[in-house]
């Protein structure tokens, strides 16, 4: 078994109205940021798992987002990196 | 007919709700531990409103796997009623008991005020003490109440009578102004494909005596008894 670091970025699905991206894009406007065209903001989920491989322990955190990270409803979620500690 | 209702960590309307099914109602109701593996009983389960576990990663992600929530929805699967109220109608779609998902408000902020509602179809179980049409002034107090499904199931919920709140004017009428978190259709409070599961983000349980402001909320709990006994 190896350790693995595993990062999953889970993030509001696209055409679900995001109020929270929406205020922090209103805010970089008045920031004058006015190239910042859709925020969208999401969760960063990073842990530790012991795996026989890196694919294993991103098999096992995909069911770990379909079971409760993410909500399939409203968010969609990327396994961002794999990495061995 | 004997009520029985769940305290999580961070529930904060279990008292509220035993009060209301209790004292107003004249029915028998338990405080059922969020450990325990017992429903003790009861016909009817409470998931009251709160913050259960922070609302840490989602509302109500976390309550879901609850010991209890096993027995409550092996019971809502044998055709027991539920009612999800607020935090226990976030509860109740993670579950899977409901369809659909409660977001974020759309103007970001907690609100805390009487609504009006609007009831929508009568014929159910939760529902049969008032009339299409009645509106009824109960309180919301959420943070994350806007209900949102893809286009398909909302389009299924209407089609099948299962919106039975939606927030309206003091008229009774649909008014974005009068939506206090965004929900689609200005849905309130729906009931699962079994009519047997209801959940709604206002609290009929805060609105069961005059003194309270209003007792508009008692006809729930009223026409439950009255469903048992018929």
């Amino acid at each position: 078994m190896s350790r693995f670091r595993v990062a999953v970025n889970i993030s509001p699905r696209q055409g679900i109205l995001d109020p929270q991206g929406k205020a922090v894009a209103d805010a970089l406007h008045s920031l004058e940021f006015p190239e910042v065209r859709d925020v969208r903001v999401g969760r960063f989920v990073v842990m530790q798992v012991e795996a026989a491989s890196a694919d294993a322990a991103s098999e096992r955190v995909r069911e770990m987002c379909d079971r409760l990270l993410a909500n399939p409803v409203v968010e969609d979620y990327q396994i961002a990196s794999v990495e061995e500690t | 007919m004997k009520f029985g209702i769940v305290t999580f960590p961070g529930s904060n309307c279990d008292y509220d709700a035993h009060h209301a099914v209790t004292d107003e109602l004249g029915a028998e109701a338990v405080y059922l531990w969020h450990k325990s593996h017992d429903l003790e009983g009861v016909d009817v389960v409470i998931l009251p409103g709160g913050f259960s576990y922070g609302d840490y990663l989602r509302a109500g992600a976390i309550a879901r796997f609850s010991p209890i929530m096993r027995e409550v929805v092996a019971h809502a699967r044998r055709g027991g009623p539920v009612i999800g109220i607020c935090n226990g109608f976030q509860i109740a779609c993670e579950a899977g008991l409901l369809p659909g998902a409660l977001m974020r408000n759309v103007g970001l902020q907690f609100v805390s005020a009487p609504v009006h509602l609007r009831v929508e179809n009568s014929d159910t179980m939760f529902t049969n003490r008032y009339r299409v049409g009645d509106v009824l002034r109960l309180p919301v107090a959420h943070g994350e109440g806007r209900y949102t499904d893809d286009a398909e199931n909302i389009q299924r919920l209407e089609d099948e009578g299962r919106v039975l709140f939606r927030y309206v004017n003091a008229k009774g009428d649909l008014d974005p102004a009068a939506n206090p978190n965004g929900s689609v259709n200005a849905i309130a409070g729906i009931v699962s494909a079994e009519g047997n599961v209801l959940g709604l983000m206002p609290h009929p349980e805060r609105a069961v005596d005059p003194l309270l402001g209003s007792a508009d909320g008692l006809g729930i709990f009223q026409s439950m008894m009255a469903h048992v006994s018929a």
